[in-house]
This record gives C-alpha cells, sequence and structure tokens, in this order.
C-alpha cells in the first residue's frame, strides 16, 4: 500500500492508501474527519467540497494521489473558533435545516468569496453553485454569504 | 425577523444580582459531553419516572415510582424531559427525531419557557430510542402538534416544584412566591432564590399532577423565532449523523443487494472481492420473509477497514441474479396500468349528495386525467448505521432514524439478543423525508454487525438508496366535474390509482386509500372520492405529505383548469367552491377528522382555508399585470392540520419553466418556533420544484435504473425562487407544519404554467413541448 504525505488543516498527515482512493474517505475513514459528508460519490452533490490548495474541489472525485503533497482545508479547519464569517452567518441566519449538506455549502461559499471579496446581491442571485439541499435552504445559502460579506467588511 | 436573545434586561435585578448576570454564558452544547450524558442517563434510569432534580435529589428519588398524573391519557409515558443540576444547569431532553425540521429546538424551547428556565443555562440533550421517552416515531407532523402540550406539562411540573421549594424554604405561601427567569421570587418581600438552589428541595415534594401552565402572554420563548440548538455544531462541521460515529477498530461495510425486490442470488463468486485490500471479510445476509416490510432485503455484505475498500469490494463481487416476480415491472407500461384502472370506477372512500346524477343533469362537464411519476426520498444522507455486538451480548447502535423505537426492536431481534440489551443512539438525520422512518437499514445493521467483530458502520451509497429505496408511489388521478346552467359546480369525483403502502407491509395489498384527496373542504353537494388497484412490484413508502403529494397536485391542477375553462380568476375560483366559512363536519367521523383530530378542539374550517388563499394572493399581488409568457398560479390545501395555500409566479421560454417568485402562506394554529415554520414552507417550495421539474425515478424488468443525483436531478441554488412565506397569527392548536406546505405547490407552479400559456399541465414532471 503506497504512502502518501498531505497536509490537512495545517498538519502534516501521512496515509496508507491505495493511490485512487478518494479523499473524502481519507478524510473520514484514515482520518476520523468526518466533517466532510458522502452524499453521491460522482462530484453530483458537493457534499463532500474541501480545499485543495485554496481551490473548492469535490473530494469525492479527488484521490489521495491527487491530494498528496498539497494542502488541504477541511470544514473542521476552516477556522479557529468556528468563527468564520461563514459560520457566524449560517448560525445569525439559521441557515441549515438538517445540516448534512453545509459543510459542502459553505466550503464552496469561502472558495468563492476568496475570489469574490466585495459580492453584490446580484453576485450572490447570479453564483452558479452546483451544491445541492434537499431541504431546500438555497434562499438562506444566498443570505447567508452576502452576510457573512458583510459582517467582514 | 428578530430572534430571542438573552437580555439581561429580561432578569429582574434581583437575579441579575444572583447570578452575576453581564457576562456572557456560554451557551454551546454538543453530545460530546459524555459525563454530562452519562450523568443523565443513569439518573433518568434510576429514577424510571417523573424529572430529576439535583445530583442529591438523584439518590432520592431511586425507587419512587411517582408518575405525574397529567401525562398519563398515552399508554406509557415517562416523563424524563428535565433535569436540573445544583449548579443552575438545566438539562432539557428532546425525545423527538431531528431531521431538519426544528422539532429539537422547539421541544427544548417548550419545555424551558414552561419551566421558566435561562435559555443560556440550557443544555439540550438527544434522547436514546427508549420507550421510557413516550412515542418518538417522528413522522407525520406529529410533534408538535401531537405532544406540545405534554412537553409543556413536563416543564410547569418542574416550575411548580421550584415554587413550592421555595415556598417551603421560606416558610411563606406558595400564592405569594413566582418565578422570574430561573429564580423564585417572593413577591413581598423580593428575596429570590435561584433554581439551583432550590433544586435539592424540590426534589423531596410530591409531584403535582395539573401544573398550572402558563398563560400565553407569559411566554418568553414559544411563538418566538429561535435559533436551531445545532446550529453552530453543524456549521463547524461536529454535528454528528449516521455514519459520523467513530470508535476504536470500527469497520466499514456495504450491501449488494438484489437489484430485483424479492430476487435471489443464482450464483455467487468473491474471490475478487476478498482480494481487495482492505477487505477482510463477505457473507451472505438472510432475505426477507413474506412482505418486505421493515425487514433487511438480503444479499451480500462486504467488510473492510474502510467505506472505499468496501465499496471496491462490492464492485469485485460475481453475482448472477435470479430477479424473481416482480421483473414484469418497468415504470413505462406501469403507467398504462394506473390509466387503466382510473378508467374505471374504484373503492368509494366518501360519497355526498348524487354524483352521477349530478353529472347527468349537469350543462356541462369538465374533466382532466393526471399522472405523476415514482420519487425518491433522495436525503441527501443517504441510510448509514454504526451498530456492535459486544462480547458480553449487549449491543449499541448509533441510528440515523425517525423511528428510533421499532428500529431498536428490529435490529434487537436481528442480533437476536432482548431489546433492553441494546442502546440505540439516535444521531441528527442528514434529511430523511419518511425514508428513515422505514427501517429496513436498522435490522441489515445488526445482521451484519452480528458477523463482524467490533463496531462496524454499514453504509449505503447513492445508488444503493435510490435503488432499494421505499418510492413515493407513481400515480394516475381522473377528474370530473359537473357544472350548471349558472357556472356553478355541482358535482366532484375525484379517483386516483396508485401501489400502496400497504403493499410493502401485507403482500397483495391493493388499494393505497385517498388521503389528500378524501379531505377536499369544497362545498360541492355531491362529491364522490374513490381509489382503484394497482399493484405493488417495488417498496413503496411514504414521502413528506405521503399521498397528499399528489392528491395535493391533482385537486389544485383541476381547479386551474376548472377556473380556465370556466373563464374564473384562479382565486375565484377557489373561494367559490369552498363557499362560505363552515366547519366540514362531513370529514370527521365519531368526532375525530382524517389526521384523528377530535372535532371539539380541531374543527376543520374552511374559513382558515379562505383566509391563507386570501393572504397568499394579497402578498402576490395577485391580478398584477405579468409580462408576455408569463402567469400566476394559486393552489391550496388542508392536510396533517395544516392549511397551506401557494402562489406561484412563472414564466415559459420555449420548454423551459422559470419560477420567479412564490407566496406561501400557511395556517398551523399556535406556533412554538416561527423560523421553523418559515424554513419548512421555503423548504417545501424546492422539494416540490425538483418532482414538478424533475423528479421522476425509472424502473426496467423489475430494478430501478435511477441511480444518482444526475439521473434524479434536484432544484439547484440558481433556480430557487424568491420566496415569501406568510404566516397566520392564530391562537387554535398547533397543526403540523413540515407536510402541509408540500401538496398546493407544484399545482400552484402547474396552474401558474397554464395561466402563462393556456396550456394546462397533466403530466409530472411538467414536459412542455
Amino acid at each position: 500500500m503506497p504512502r502518501y504525505q498531505l497536509t490537512v488543516n495545517g498538519a502534516e498527515r501521512s496515509v496508507d492508501a491505495p493511490a485512487d482512493m478518494p479523499l473524502l474517505w481519507v478524510l473520514r475513514d484514515l482520518l476520523d474527519l468526518t466533517g466532510t459528508k458522502y452524499g453521491c460519490g460522482q462530484a453530483l452533490c458537493g457534499a463532500c467540497t474541501v480545499h485543495l490548495d485554496g481551490e473548492a474541489v469535490r473530494s469525492c472525485d479527488t484521490t489521495v494521489a491527487d491530494a498528496a503533497g498539497r494542502s488541504v482545508v477541511t470544514i473542521e479547519g476552516l477556522s479557529e473558533a468556528a468563527d468564520h464569517p461563514l459560520q457566524q452567518a449560517w448560525d445569525e441566519l439559521d441557515v441549515a435545516q438538517c445540516g448534512y449538506c453545509q459543510a459542502g455549502h459553505i466550503m464552496e461559499a469561502a472558495a468563492w468569496l476568496q475570489r469574490t471579496p466585495n459580492p453584490t446581491r446580484e453576485d450572490v442571485d447570479r453564483l452558479q453553485s452546483d451544491v445541492l439541499c434537499r431541504c431546500g435552504t438555497y434562499e438562506r445559502i444566498r443570505a447567508g454569504i452576502l452576510r457573512a460579506a458583510e459582517n467582514r467588511r | 425577523m428578530s430572534y430571542v436573545e438573552i437580555d439581561p434586561g429580561a432578569f429582574p435585578p434581583e437575579v441579575r444580582a444572583l447570578y452575576g448576570i453581564g457576562a456572557s454564558e456560554e451557551a454551546a452544547v454538543t453530545l460530546s459531553n459524555c459525563s454530562r450524558r452519562g450523568f443523565l442517563k443513569t439518573t433518568a434510569l434510576a429514577a424510571g419516572s417523573v424529572f430529576v432534580l439535583g445530583i442529591t435529589s438523584v439518590r432520592r428519588a431511586e425507587g419512587a415510582a411517582a408518575l405525574p398524573e397529567g401525562l398519563t391519557d398515552a399508554a406509557f409515558r415517562p416523563n424524563v424531559f428535565v433535569a436540573l443540576d445544583a449548579d443552575g444547569t438545566v438539562w432539557l431532553v428532546n425525545s423527538r427525531a431531528e431531521m431538519g425540521q426544528g422539532t429539537k429546538t422547539g421541544m427544548i424551547a417548550t419545555l424551558a419557557d414552561e419551566m421558566d428556565a435561562d435559555w443560556a443555562r440550557v443544555r439540550p440533550v438527544q434522547a436514546e430510542g427508549h420507550e421510557r421517552y413516550g412515542p418518538q416515531s417522528t413522522g407525520g407532523s406529529t410533534s408538535v402538534r401531537l405532544y406540545w402540550q405534554d412537553w409543556r406539562k413536563a416543564g410547569a411540573t418542574a416550575r411548580a416544584m421550584l415554587v413550592s421549594a421555595a415556598a417551603a424554604t421560606w416558610a411563606v405561601s406558595e400564592a405569594e412566591c413566582e418565578t422570574v427567569m430561573h429564580a423564585v421570587r417572593h413577591r413581598p418581600t423580593g428575596r429570590v432564590l435561584g433554581y439551583g438552589e432550590l433544586a435539592a428541595k424540590a426534589a423531596t415534594l410530591p409531584v403535582p399532577t395539573e401544573p398550572r401552565l402558563k398563560d400565553r402572554s407569559e411566554w418568553r420563548y414559544i411563538g418566538k423565532p429561535l435559533h436551531g440548538v445545532d446550529n453552530r455544531a453543524i456549521a463547524s462541521g461536529k454535528a454528528v449523523f449516521g455514519a459520523d460515529v467513530r470508535l476504536p477498530g470500527m469497520k466499514y461495510a456495504v450491501v449488494a443487494r438484489p437489484p430485483v425486490l424479492g430476487g435471489s442470488a443464482r450464483s455467487f463468486d468473491d474471490s475478487a472481492a476478498r482480494a481487495v485490500p482492505g477487505v477482510v471479510d463477505v457473507f451472505e445476509l438472510p432475505r426477507y420473509q413474506g412482505a418486505p416490510g421493515n425487514q433487511a432485503l438480503g444479499g451480500f455484505a462486504v467488510v473492510a477497514t474502510n467505506t472505499w475498500a468496501a465499496m471496491k469490494g462490492r464492485d469485485a463481487l460475481r453475482i448472477v441474479w435470479d430477479p424473481g416476480p416482480n421483473a414484469v415491472y418497468s415504470s413505462d407500461t406501469y403507467k398504462d396500468v394506473l390509466l387503466e384502472s382510473v378508467a374505471k370506477p374504484g373503492r368509494v372512500e366518501r360519497d355526498q349528495g348524487d354524483v352521477d346524477a349530478a353529472f347527468a343533469g349537469a350543462a356541462r362537464t369538465v374533466e382532466a386525467t393526471y399522472t405523476t411519476a415514482m420519487l425518491s426520498h433522495a436525503q441527501l444522507e443517504p441510510p448509514a448505521t454504526v451498530a456492535w455486538l459486544k462480547p458480553d451480548g449487549s449491543a449499541e447502535m448509533w441510528c440515523s432514524t425517525q423511528n428510533p423505537q421499532s428500529a431498536r426492536t428490529l435490529a434487537a431481534e436481528a442480533f437476536g439478543i432482548p431489546k433492553e440489551s441494546l442502546t440505540l443512539h439516535m444521531t441528527l438525520m442528514g434529511g430523511a423525508f419518511g425514508r428513515k422512518g422505514l427501517l429496513d437499514f436498522a435490522p441489515e445493521a445488526a445482521l451484519v454487525a452480528k458477523r463482524v467483530d467490533g463496531p462496524v458502520c454499514v453504509q449505503w451509497t447513492r445508488e444503493d438508496d435510490m435503488r432499494h429505496g421505499y418510492y413515493h408511489p407513481p400515480a394516475a388521478q381522473y377528474l370530473k366535474a359537473g357544472i350548471d346552467a349558472g357556472g356553478k359546480v355541482t358535482a366532484w369525483l375525484h379517483r386516483s390509482s396508485y401501489p400502496a403502502i400497504g403493499a410493502t407491509f401485507t403482500e397483495g395489498e391493493l388499494y393505497g386509500g385517498t388521503q389528500g384527496s378524501k379531505e377536499v373542504l369544497f362545498a360541492v353537494p355531491n362529491l364522490r372520492v374513490e381509489n382503484g388497484p394497482a399493484p405493488a412490484h417495488v417498496r413503496i413508502g411514504w414521502l413528506r405529505s405521503v399521498m397528499a403529494v399528489h392528491h395535493g397536485f391533482g385537486i389544485g391542477a383541476f381547479v386551474g383548469e376548472l377556473a380556465h375553462a370556466l373563464g374564473k380568476d384562479q382565486v375565484e375560483m377557489w373561494l367559490e367552491l369552498l363557499g362560505p366559512d363552515r366547519t366540514v363536519t362531513e370529514l370527521f367521523t365519531n368526532g375525530r377528522g382524517p389526521y384523528g383530530e377530535p372535532i371539539a378542539t380541531h374543527p376543520i374550517d374552511s374559513g382558515r382555508m379562505r383566509r391563507v388563499i386570501e393572504l397568499a394572493a394579497e402578498m402576490a399581488g395577485w391580478g398584477r399585470r405579468l409580462p408576455a409568457g408569463h402567469g400566476m398560479g394559486v393552489a391550496a390545501h388542508y392536510s396533517f392540520w395544516g392549511y397551506a395555500a401557494f402562489v406561484v409566479h412563472a414564466s415559459v421560454e420555449g420548454t423551459r419553466v422559470r419560477v420567479h417568485r412564490v407566496d406561501a402562506s400557511i395556517d398551523c394554529g399556535t406556533v412554538v418556533n416561527p423560523d421553523r415554520v418559515r424554513a419548512q414552507q421555503e423548504g417545501a417550495v424546492v422539494f416540490s420544484l425538483s418532482h414538478a421539474l424533475y423528479g421522476e425515478v425509472l424502473a426496467r424488468d423489475g430494478a430501478v435504473t435511477t441511480g444518482n443525483y444526475d439521473e434524479f436531478r434536484l432544484l439547484a441554488l440558481k433556480d430557487t425562487p424568491e420566496t415569501h412565506v406568510h404566516i397566520v397569527e392564530s391562537t387554535a392548536p398547533p397543526g403540523g407544519v413540515g407536510e402541509p406546505g408540500i401538496p398546493p405547490m407544484m399545482p400552484a407552479l402547474t396552474n401558474a404554467v397554464l395561466a402563462a400559456t393556456g396550456r394546462p399541465v397533466r403530466e409530472l414532471p411538467i414536459r412542455l413541448g
């Protein structure tokens, strides 16, 4: 079994895994970081979204070999004290219903906010996120992103 | 909307001094606080009744058998919802299952309110699956509507005893004492004692049978928006769902189930699977007997050191399946079975006046046939259960389920151990919508765990859940109306046919019933509701709003068509059909309504339906000029003690439907947490739009072919309309919240399409052009 080194939430980690093992299962089953969720396994739902060198990626179709030597940030590592502006906004606006997909939405939005630091309402409305939510929290996700941007200003 | 915050000003000055209020209180509580949970679990078991006050009082409570008599209308309903520490910390138990509907926060807020507890000192606790908590099966929009009064009594009992304890301490009359947020005050002298200080004393006192409940004007939390108790855990990735428990040495498993319901393996070869690195075992699981019900489907389990290895091992299995008799089922030909069924008279489930005579004498009739597709719950979290059979014969499970007590019973049977030996922890559910009240995954996890040394997480993949689900049935509906010379509707016939949930539990059941079609509130003198037979070839289950999903669509779309045919405004058409405000007494049998509501306290009031229609229409700006290709549609429905009306503004561009805005109005009686009522209606819009625009599970030769979200599409963020929710203020008893918003949404949309294009939509998902 090959061994891979990767940086996860700022810490150097080493895992023994087959090259094609998705990062999702590396995180969840080998590193016990269960905040990243399995939803579809085919990059269709985005519940497993993490940051790879700062970019939002679907961890279910990113292999451990692809992630080796790179920096992975999961929902657990998005902020020191769960106080990222998005995390605060999610609480303030009660965005979540069941909550299962929300790590995916937050990680997707966090990467987007890096690229779009001062979004307007129109920017958020045009957001093409394909992270899915079955409970139907999308309107609040939009509001949450806007609130996070405001809170940060 | 302003949320309930802990405002120091809410405390009387004496109490602020008592508690040193001003310093911020850390209110974050998670399930991981094991020592506290351990304490509560032990004490709750030891006390076996009532609530537990203070650590010292726990020992005294041992052996005490006092059941609060105010809560004995159920067969067995122990009150283990409230615990109070000597330091004033209050542990409040949510006994219901949380799937995103917000009941956990609602129940805890209700207990806290009636107890007059300080929200900042409340520590939420999730109950296990155990009969001591009373009914826990969570579905049918039951939590607040059926158990709210019990939660109030549980909280009020605590408050009353704390008042008694304070009065006894001061040797004054109880009448001179009152609670003032986490403390009791002696009104004449202004003395206060904090709840923590009173805990030990209160525990020695008798339990009042009928504690005084607060007047509405005294509520601190009920009726005001409250933040979800799990918000922070969710946003930080710490919330625990079914597959998120990690135990030392835990294994991971997936199961290869027969692709056709009732199929079995003709041949099987696991040599390649066992060669996959990480795979530790492969074994066959017993198949269900008789009707599938909540039994495991059978197949082959692959156990590995991680989920990926288990999945790869499963891919490497070589199994030749014998499909069995359900191979006849294909979704395209099955539609004809349903259409034939509704072309003939069905079983009559409601009959008023003389529908046939009214049709014969009508100046004109309007008729339409509708078909709707089979649906999957498609909750983002597929079933996932951690199960562990220990060497001493006891077992422990972490289960994402709506029905923990039945899951425990079924899993214990599968383990072959007494139920008492199985501890079933309830995790948060990553969506459920009915799927997790259908329990095959629980005994299946036990059957797997039985063969594994140590704990095992049995994970369903997306395809597993979509292809081995308990589906919302495909349906056909035929509706016909008779109209007199004056243009008034005098006769209404609604006939539906779809495979039955009953067939999942009783082999050969052909009739699914008329939930959602029978309880039409129209004042049409001649009215008949029928249900035709349909055989089931897959497991049929309940999906959020159940048969009201398609029946609500049939009714709503047909009202839209009637308005169109008669040249009437849709809102006027609805109001005309409802007639003057009245109690719809014909829906009650022996004083009970269609959802078990007692007529004395829950008369079905057509006036409440009228008001939600008027409110939604007004807020949506009904009747305003719209651009060409745009239209507004309205529909309304009564289900689960809730009245809901939705107005949709949509446009049609070519074959594409675009939804611009939705105005949802609901009257669900007294509201505990208006923010969650709002959220549930927002969710109903998205949930229903997914179904109306895309939702379709296909089957061929008995096997479901639809496998993932590329084939069972869900609405995406960019297509989500602006949604406005309007809650009718009401002092009526609480009604359903999670489900009533579903039935009117799809027909409001298709009525908007009808208004935009002049063409009715008679098939879902919508196919234009």
